[in-house]
């Protein structure tokens, strides 16, 4: 899928009106089947962008287009089968605790199957061996059929990406696949995210924390500083003036580690209701 | 638990009382809990609103230990013992028994298909159009007619709803099921609502935005999210369909109820010992099926 952003700006809905956008004027376009890694601090409007990919969040001014349709411009159900072939996967993995492992990553099929086939799959799961090698490629087959709430915060992020492989999107949103992962791990998430990618002809955009790993495994680069274009080069082009000049103030986070993720490891627990 | 340094709580904005200089910020004992004059001021006025209601409501305590309402009272309490424990009674017991949890069961069935597709209707999370904002003016006018529809339901009392079915049906438990599903229909749509919009939605909003239908979301990821909950409160309302089963009684909705209305006509006061602990013994039973629920869902 070709994607057109033409002047786009962007902010959360529940935004305070005077704040600025998350995302302002940006304008590129990214060709079917083309990986591109999007960097910048954090702030910067890396997931805004997905978002706005994603068709999450509306724009405020511009035009999202793909495929040369803007999808906006759609009813509400074209605009669902839209999402169906888009795939946001979101920073914390959206797994219900009580869920199984097979169940949240045969979750990923939910747009292209019927509701009595996503009824019937729950008990009992219709594709096991579609999760199961999904799983397999994130070094986590044996979980198949463990519950959720039993994984560790790493572990919970590589189901949200097997969810990812089982879809039939073809536009892969990626959001920071690696912040709760050790580095072998992350080398094995990201070269079997890419190569999943190229396989199905799907585009894939993921955005980034970790430099050198953007710049060793996607071919293409966008930088977003304060929600402007920063800049938009083949990853051999990227110099390290670039990144300074990107991460300008917050050194700390390209060189150390990504900042830690708030809720990956511990769910928040419900909120016990008593006597109605 | 939040565990604070003590010397990093200062208030240096608030004017302190009996203190010389404003340098010596350290010195124990002179500084007063800020919160202290709001809470006065809220238990204070919480007497000045009871007030005017206990009046309304002809609160007199006093009478209750009044000589001759003792009496009465005791005298009534003292035919509770010895409670009945004839065999022919017990068996009568037990089979109204019966009907009362049949009567709850099934009421709360019906509720339960009244409740349900008015919850998938009125709750929020599982707009599409409310992912990106503000949910379209057809489909939030259809989940405001919805909890209308439920507040109509249960904003007449089932009491009501029984003497209405009696005069259709006619005496019995028909009449009893009835009223329970209407009422019970209406509490659990608006609760299972208030459930799943306050729990996590993460989930849910993340299945919907990736193109999934609204029942899908529903089925992998609101109710995942929520079972445990909604189970509970389930069990918790059979429960009180179970006691309401018996004030429904005594306008002739069949049942346990039923029995006791005769038993209390009657000042036949070992019959009603009995009945009420059949009752606790009910709610005890259900205290336990919520529990083993919870922990088998949890």
């Amino acid at each position: 899928m070709k994607i057109d952003l033409l002047g786009v700006s962007a902010r959360h809905p529940a935004a305070k009106p005077n704040a600025p956008d998350a995302i302002r004027d940006l304008s590129l376009t990214i060709a079917a089947g083309e990986q591109v890694a999007v960097i910048g601090a954090s702030g910067s409007g890396k997931t805004t962008l997905l978002h706005v990919f994603a068709c999450a969040m509306t724009p405020t001014r511009g035009q999202l287009r793909f495929d040369g349709t803007d999808p906006w411009t759609q009813s509400t159900a074209d605009l669902q089968k839209t999402r169906g072939k888009l795939f946001l996967a979101p920073q914390v993995p959206p797994l219900p605790p009580r869920q199984r492992v097979v169940t949240a990553v045969l979750a990923g099929r939910l747009p292209h199957q019927s509701l009595f086939a996503s009824v019937r799959s729950l008990f009992y799961p219709s594709g096991m061996d579609v999760a199961e090698a999904a799983l397999a490629r994130f070094d986590l087959a044996e979980k198949l059929f463990e519950r959720v709430d039993r994984l560790s915060g790493g572990e919970r992020q590589r189901v949200g990406l097997a969810r990812t492989l089982v879809s039939d999107a073809s536009l892969f949103l990626v959001d920071e696949p690696l912040s709760a992962l050790d580095p072998a791990r992350a080398t094995l998430a990201i070269s079997s995210l890419t190569a999943a990618a190229k396989e199905r002809n799907a585009t894939l955009v993921c955005t980034l924390h970790q430099v050198d790993t953007a710049l060793a495994s996607f071919p293409r680069i966008i930088g977003l500083r304060d929600g402007v274009l920063a800049f938009d080069v083949p990853a051999a082009q990227v110099t390290q003036t670039m990144l300074h000049a990107l991460y300008a103030n917050k050194l700390d986070e390209l060189n150390g580690p990504a900042p830690a993720v708030e809720g990956l490891s511990q769910a928040p627990l419900p909120a016990v209701m008593h006597c109605r | 638990m939040l565990v604070l340094p003590t010397k990093t709580i200062r208030t240096p904005t608030l004017p302190l009382k009996g203190r010389g200089s404003s340098d010596d910020q350290t010195t124990p004992g002179i500084r007063r809990d800020p919160a202290w004059r709001t809470r006065v001021f809220w238990f204070l006025a919480a007497i000045v609103i009871a007030w005017p209601m206990l009046i309304a409501t002809e609160f007199k305590p006093w009478e209750l230990v009044e000589g001759n309402s003792l009496k009465s009272t005791l005298k009534f309490l003292g035919d509770f013992f010895p409670p009945k424990i004839e065999s022919s009674f017990l068996l009568m017991v037990a089979r109204e028994t019966w009907r009362t949890v049949a009567i709850a069961t099934a009421g709360i069935a019906i509720a339960l298909v009244v409740a349900i597709p008015l919850t998938l209707i009125s709750v929020r999370v599982l707009s599409i159009s409310g992912l990106t904002g503000r949910m379209n003016a057809w489909p939030a006018s259809v989940r405001y007619v919805t909890r209308a529809l439920m507040i109509v339901l249960r904003s007449v009392p089932e009491l009501i709803w029984a003497l209405v079915f009696v005069r259709v049906v006619g005496l019995g438990p028909t009449a009893g099921v009835l009223a329970i599903a209407l009422t019970y229909g209406g509490m659990l749509g608006k609760v299972y609502a208030e459930i799943l919009e306050s729990g996590e939605a993460h989930a849910t909003t993340s299945l919907l935005r990736n193109g999934s239908g609204r029942l899908q979301a529903f089925f992998y990821g609101l109710l995942p999210q929520n079972a445990a909950e909604i189970t509970s409160y389930t069990v918790y309302r059979w429960e009180c369909a179970i006691r309401s089963s018996a004030v429904l009684g005594f306008v002739g909705a069949g049942g346990l109820g039923q029995q006791m209305d005769t038993s209390m006509k009657m000042f036949n006061g070992s019959e009603v010992a009995t009945m009420l602990l059949v009752f606790m013994a009910l709610v005890w039973l259900a205290d336990y099926a919520s529990a083993w629920l919870r922990r088998s869902l949890a």
